[in-house]
């Protein structure tokens, strides 16, 4: 399943354990555009969980946390505010 | 752009920090532009100096013109055992550098003068006050007013302390205390003692105001003072405001240049505040 979403930035956290993964995500996303989507690719699991929450804690919205492969999950986050 | 403007260590040192929601990256690199005077490698600079270099203050500068003796380690944690004898600026350095090479240290091995206050503290945003003594004390003051920088002002004697953030403008030492009282009144330096750890909470507080002013965040201790009294563990604030009679930042100001006083020590306690 694939709702076509316009990705903006894609970052690749393979290899990158909590909190990293949050603190990458929430670089990237300082800076980019209100309402531009970023794509994360993570492969440390509880990561899928802590950073769409974090994030949606900030008031940035979660579009998507799926598993990609076996080994994969893309999380798709929307800036939302600065 | 973006991550590239951090390296790796630097995600990682300060993580903790970034993931607050009031710092951020953009917090983070406020920090690491910053640049912060602490006055005195001494109590409450220590412990000031140390935290606000792990947080990644970009440049610290140490003022202190002294040597590291033993009865400064009870309180002094810049310095060590094996550091006794040394200048303090080096001692402070070398341990600021092993929390974090990521900081430039500057060292004034100096003593603060009328002559050379206005030069040492103009380059830098915020000053930390830990001086010991009077005479800086005053004189750091007046600098600061007179260039317009944030003070960061702590005070301990024995198991009480002061602490209070003042903003050209919203008033001063000289506010409270207009001159120093004659010497010979306030017990010298090496008479009054103090709880090592006291100086150690109160510098801890001066680097989070500190921190609180470089990014702009929250309510800085402006315009009140914190009293604490370690004994009764008692916390109280007061109102601080500015006095139009002041010397310094009154409205018809006598004070227009920086004065050298005599050298003492101690803290007096003005009437208004001693009476709880
Ligand atoms: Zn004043």
């Amino acid at each position: 399943m694939s709702i076509d979403i316009q990705v903006d930035r894609e970052i690749n956290l393979k290899g990158e354990v909590c909190p990293y993964t949050f603190v990458k995500s929430k670089l990237a996303l300082e800076e980019m555009e209100v309402g531009q989507v970023l794509r994360v690719i993570v492969d440390h699991e509880p990561a899928v969980t802590n950073v769409p929450r974090s994030m949606e804690n900030e008031g940035q919205a979660v579009l998507r946390a799926a598993k990609l492969n076996d080994t994969d999950w893309e999380i798709v986050l929307r800036k939302e505010t600065e | 752009m973006g991550m590239s403007a951090f390296s790796d260590e630097q995600i990682q040192r300060y993580s903790r920090q970034i993931i607050l929601k009031e710092v951020g990256g953009k917090g983070q690199r406020k920090l690491l532009n910053a640049q912060v005077l602490v006055i005195g490698a001494g109590g409450l600079g220590s412990p000031a100096a140390v935290y606000l270099a792990a947080a990644g203050v970009g440049t610290v500068g140490i003022v202190d013109f002294d040597r590291v003796d033993m009865s400064n380690l009870h309180r002094q944690i810049l310095h060590h055992t094996e550091d006794v004898g040394r200048l303090k600026v080096e001692s402070a350095a070398e341990t600021l550098l092993r929390y974090n090479p990521d900081v430039t240290v500057v060292r004034h091995q100096e003593p603060l003068t009328s002559h050379n206050a206005m030069s040492i503290i103009s380059p830098y945003d915020v000053v930390v006050n830990g001086a010991d003594n009077f005479p800086t004390r005053y004189l750091v003051n007046d600098a600061c007013y007179l260039l317009g920088k944030p003070l960061v002002d702590g005070c301990i004697l024995m198991f009480d302390a002061q602490a209070t953030v003042f903003v050209p403008g919203k008033g001063c030492y000289r506010c409270l205390y207009p001159a120093p009282p004659p010497p010979g009144l306030v017990p010298s330096c090496a008479e009054a003692g103090v709880l090592g750890a006291l100086p150690g909470l109160i510098g801890c507080l001066q680097a989070i105001e500190t921190v609180k002013l470089i990014l702009g965040i929250g309510e800085p201790l402006v315009s009140r003072m914190l009293l604490y009294d370690a004994l009764a563990a008692d916390f109280r604030q007061v109102k601080l405001r500015r006095d139009p009679a002041c010397p310094l930042c009154g409205d018809s100001p006598t004070i227009r240049e920086l004065i050298d006083y005599e050298e003492f020590c101690g803290v007096p306690i003005p009437a208004a505040l001693a009476e709880h």
